[in-house]
């Protein structure tokens, strides 16, 4: 593989909160080649946002960036001024979120919102921005784009609104889309709109995207690449067909048992015992170890690192598995 | 908000077994401790109910707090024997503050009780029950609304004249929809939770609802309110007063004490003065308290001050 | 396909409905909210949330009901429970119909029928203990009360997988999965026939939404219950219900037994787009898209005819004419579509 267009190596993310430190984010490590689809899935909590939020440089307040590094086109992100951030963004990488109405202000016009954003980043004149616009919403597969431009949010439904925020994230012409549970808030139909036209304009326009989701179903029939992630850090990996159907962590091998399949005998759901920790009194050792069947004494005390299991980089943190490998 | 708190105890079990309540009121204790504004509201407000409980017995002359003249000693300047000095009945004006305290304190307390006792209850039926009951218990709390209380209580003067319980009453009419309109507004978004809806689906009365669920849910708000609030109807007792349509000479009140003192102010503004003072620190001390009451009872808020 | 594995060992599990009479059966509800506002605040229109639905549920049966989010299942439930007042209709409890029940009637049937709602962090007063919350159907509908009380309380948090020790705790001190668990346990309390579950396990985390189902699964056989399993997870119903009802704006599209929608035999338009849609893990599950035009249409403003026509992607004239009624194209499967059946 070429050098990847973002890597993210053993990001941690702190919040200072009133009931203590908060670890966010404990070692997130992962990279987004050009043009691939990538998946980051985890259970709530498990700190996605927060990473997605990182990359931009976004963190809210009270948290910080305590150690790792954000490389982009291989300048590291942390160290860029907060000018400097603020051309990447939009420019370069572009965010959306699950909630669009509360992205979108009420009070100005579509098309206005996108204008705006376009001769944020771009001196060209209004009517090139205007004839912009209403390509990127005809390009997001929206009805009568005029229309559209001319519209208020609240006339728009979830899923078109949803296709506004893209509109609006491909109207710069950014190389990375961070697509933070885009489809969560929307009903299934709508979800495979939505997915659709994100891996078309990938196929199209050659954008990357990371997709942070909890749906692995998701992950499945869109990603090239997935990272499951568990309080905060990375525990597996590689390529879906890797991870989702050969996978070697406990965890992975437990939250795909763990989901309802066609076939299944009734109460065989395996489920994982006990739930998520949270980021204020993080187990030791391997975070995983208290709700893992097969943990050893060496997972309470040391944090696995990642180590290549299999083919294309298909890697996990787990020291059963090395013990295994270098056995 | 939820989240790191009831996720951490799911990884340490055993740690919290007593109610969180008292680990709550702990927090909220600490954090009104911290608060210096608090503390010295609260210091003002002790002193001021303490002169008024114990009014008969601090000063030499409870005679004259009650109201009997001493005409001889008319006028008299601050002194060692009159600190606040006399007024134009001769009546030591220390001894008038305490036992106007006792009326401008009184008034102030239970117009707020009043007040919540009508309101809260309408707002909770209104908020919980919803289409026409509440179009109904909001509209007359419309009607309240509109009119100035200084407005009412001249008119219940009028038809029932002047009296510390009239003006009381004028206060008190025009005051509970504000806590109609409050825990209307709690209680709608209490609606939006479940355990509303699943007492209901057990089949518990509406009413038991009601006084178990709701009304303890909205005391919090209620009673930032209620402190706020005191401060405010103390001023407008001694507003009433002041115009003459609420306390009548002789008792004394503060509101009627400045309403007094004002024509003598520019010689002897020590009469008008130490009313006005007094009602001055009161409502001030109660607003701040109030704040402090809100700030600690917020766990967001609490966390700022940290 | 091996799907009929996943319906139950029930002894009389595949002709519920030949058999016994029906634990539940809804005729002709329907559940209209007046709302105001638009250009013409004066003017009532109406949300026809709920829309001329027929269903019935045999004992320890347990009857799925999917859609898109706006459809009318939440609301479908509660009009069950009469939690709101349905505008029309009947729901027939053991052939008793809770619709014409008086007050303290339908205060005294709730013991029979419960329900768990979707999100646990608000199904629980804040000020109450698990003892209090647990204990309040008891304290409402038994005498129970002091250690008899606590002992019920107890055995049922234990029946439920929560230990008895935490009695004294608040609700804020639980995980989603916990306190779902609690809440479970307070809808049991009173050994109900009817558990109306809204949307149980979409606020959890995957790897506890399946502890809470086998929880269910295995206390509805063990207490013999009657599940109105509610979800727009179409693997989650899938899993859990003996039949599925499909709805879309208030009605139900199509009612068929669980194994046969799954495997092929899905009729109409809308499910077919609905099973489509769903993403699947399993490469060799997935199915053709079916991407569908257009979103789900305003539910106080619905397409004449069949509401589903302007989205469907075989639409004929007659489509937009009349609704198609709900008709039984063999086996107890049913089909609301101009171009099945009929
Ligand atoms: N502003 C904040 N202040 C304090 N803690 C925060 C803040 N934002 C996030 N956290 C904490 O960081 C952790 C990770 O949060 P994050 O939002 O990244 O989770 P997530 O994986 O996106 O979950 P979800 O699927 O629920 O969106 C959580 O424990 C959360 O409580
Ligand atoms: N109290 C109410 N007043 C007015 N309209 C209502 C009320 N409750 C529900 N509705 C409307 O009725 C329709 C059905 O709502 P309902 O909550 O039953 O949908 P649902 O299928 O449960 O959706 P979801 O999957 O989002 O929970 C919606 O259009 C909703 O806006
Ligand atoms: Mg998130
Ligand atoms: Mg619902």
């Amino acid at each position: 593989m070429s050098e990847p267009l973002l890597s993210v190596e053993e990001l941690q993310v702190r919040f200072q909160t009133y009931a203590g430190r908060v670890h966010a984010v404990n070692g997130m490590t992962f990279e987004v080649g050009r043009g691939e689809f990538f998946g980051l899935v985890g259970e709530s909590g498990c700190g996605k946002s927060v990473t997605g939020l990182a990359i931009l440089g976004m963190i809210p307040r009270g948290g910080a960036v305590a150690s790792g590094r954000i490389r982009f086109h291989g300048e590291d992100l942390l160290t860029k001024s907060d000018a400097q951030m603020r051309a990447i963004r939009g420019r370069h990488i572009a965010m959306i979120f699950q909630d669009p109405a509360a992205t979108l202000n009420p009070v100005f016009t579509i098309g206005s919102q996108i204008v705006r954003v376009i001769r944020q980043h771009t001196s060209i004149s209004p009517e090139e921005a205007r004839r912009r616009a209403l390509e990127t919403l005809d390009a997001v597969a929206l009805p009568d784009p005029p229309r559209i431009f001319r519209a208020y949010p609240h006339e728009l439904s979830g899923g078109m609104q949803q296709r506004v925020m893209i509109a609006m994230a491909l109207s710069c012409g950014a190389e990375l889309l961070i697509a933070d549970e885009p489809t969560t808030a929307l009903d299934v139909t709508i979800q495979a709109q939505i997915l659709g036209l994100l891996a078309e304009i990938r196929r199209r326009q050659g954008v990357s995207i990371l997709l942070i989701t909890h749906n692995l179903g998701v992950v499945a029939e869109t990603c090239d690449r997935v990272a499951v992630a568990y309080a905060g850090r990375v525990v597996e990996v590689g390529r879906v067909e890797d991870v989702l159907f050969r996978p070697v962590h406990p965890y992975t091998q437990g939250l795909l048992a763990a989901l309802p399949r066609a076939g299944q005998a009734k109460e065989s759901l395996l489920s994982i015992p006990g739930s998520v920790p949270d980021g204020l009194a993080l187990p030791s050792g391997c975070a995983f170890h208290p709700r893992c069947a097969s943990a050893v004494e060496l997972c309470r005390s040391g944090e696995p690192a990642l180590t290549v299991v299999g083919p294309d980089g298909h890697r996990v943190a787990c020291h059963l598995f090395r013990r295994e490998g270098a056995a | 908000m939820e989240r790191p708190a009831e996720a951490s105890v799911a990884a340490t079990p055993t740690l919290r077994v007593g109610p969180q309540r008292f680990r709550e009121l702990g927090l909220m204790l600490q954090a009104f401790r911290r608060d210096p504004l608090a503390i010295a509201s609260l210091v003002v407000i002790a002193v001021f109910v303490f002169g008024a409980i114990f009014a008969p017995v601090l000063t030499p002359y409870p005679r004259q707090g009650l109201g009997d003249p001493n005409i001889l000693e008319k006028f008299r300047p601050p002194s060692l024997a009159h600190p606040l000095g006399t007024d134009n009945l001769g009546r030591d004006v220390l001894a008038r503050i305490l036992f106007g305290g006792r009326t401008s304190l009184s008034i102030g307390f239970l117009v707020v009780l009043i007040a919540v006792a009508i309101g809260a209850p309408l707002g909770a039926i209104a908020g919980y029950y919803g289409g026409w009951v509440d179009d109904v218990v909001m509209r007359v709390t419309d009607v309240f609304l509109a009119f100035p209380s200084l407005l009412l209580a001249m008119a219940i003067a009028g038809a029932l004249g002047a009296s510390f319980v009239h003006a009381m009453i004028a206060i008190a009419l025009t005051w509970w929809p504000w806590y109609t309109r409050l825990v209307r507004a709690q209680t709608v978004s209490l609606r939006e939770r479940y355990f509303i809806e699943a007492a209901r689906s057990i089949g518990v009365r509406s009413p038991t609802i009601i006084v178990r669920h709701v009304l303890p849910n909205v005391f919090t708000p209620v009673l930032v309110q209620a402190t706020m609030d005191l401060g405010s109807a103390i001023l407008t007792g001694a507003a009433i007063s002041f115009i003459g349509l609420g306390v009548r000479p002789p008792t004394a009140e503060w509101g009627t004490m400045i309403s007094t003192g004002r024509i003598y102010f520019i010689e002897r503004p020590w009469l008008a003065g130490s009313a006005g003072a007094a009602i001055f620190l009161v409502t001030l001390a109660f607003n701040l308290l109030g704040d402090a009451v809100r700030d600690a009872v917020d766990p967001r808020t609490r966390r700022a001050a940290e | 396909m091996s799907a009929t594995a996943a319906r139950g060992a029930g002894p009389d599990r595949g002709m519920p409905l030949a058999t016994a009479a029906p634990l539940l059966e809804v005729k002709e509800l329907s559940v209209h909210f007046a709302i105001r506002g638009g250009l013409a605040p004066w003017r009532r229109r109406y949300v026809r949330a709920v829309d001329g639905v027929d269903l019935t549920i045999g004992r320890r049966e347990t009857l799925g009901v999917v859609g898109e989010s706006g459809c009318g299942k939440t609301t479908l439930g509660r009009a069950i429970l009469r939690l709101i007042e349905p505008t029309g209709g009947q729901v027939l409890l053991e052939g008793q119909d809770i619709l014409r029940l008086s007050g303290s009637e339908l205060r005294a049937m709730r013991r029979h029928m419960q329900i768990v709602f979707q999100n646990p962090y608000s199904s629980f007063d804040p000020r109450f203990t698990v003892l209090n919350a647990v204990a309040e159907p008891l304290r409402t509908h038994t005498r129970l009360r002091g250690e008899a009380l606590r002992e019920r309380v107890v055995a049922v948090l234990e029946q439920c997988g929560m230990p008895g020790d935490m009695l004294y705790r608040y609700p804020h001190e639980f995980s989603g999965g916990q306190l779902q668990r609690i809440a479970i346990a307070r809808a049991l309390a009173l050994n109900p026939k009817l558990l109306v579950l809204d949307e149980p396990t979409s606020a959890l985390d995957v790897s506890v939404q399946a502890q809470i189902i086998n929880l269910l699964l295995r206390l509805q056989r063990e207490l013999e219950l009657t599940y109105l399993f509610i979800s727009h997870d179409l693997s989650v119903v899938q899993h859990t219900s003996d039949r599925i009802a499909v709805m879309y704006l208030g009605k139900i599209v199509e009612l068929s037994e669980t194994a046969a929608l799954f495997s092929g035999g899905a009729r109409h338009p809308y499910t077919r787009a609905l099973l489509a849609s769903a993403p699947m893990l399993d490469p060799e599950l997935r199915r053709e898209r079916i991407v569908l035009q257009g979103g789900v249409p305003d539910p106080a403003n619905p397409p004449p005819g069949c509401a589903f026509h302007p989205r469907c992607p075989g639409a004929e004239e007659a489509c937009a004419q009349a609704a198609p009624a709900l008709i039984d194209i063999g086996g107890g499967h049913l089909v609301a579509c101009h171009r099945i059946g009929g």
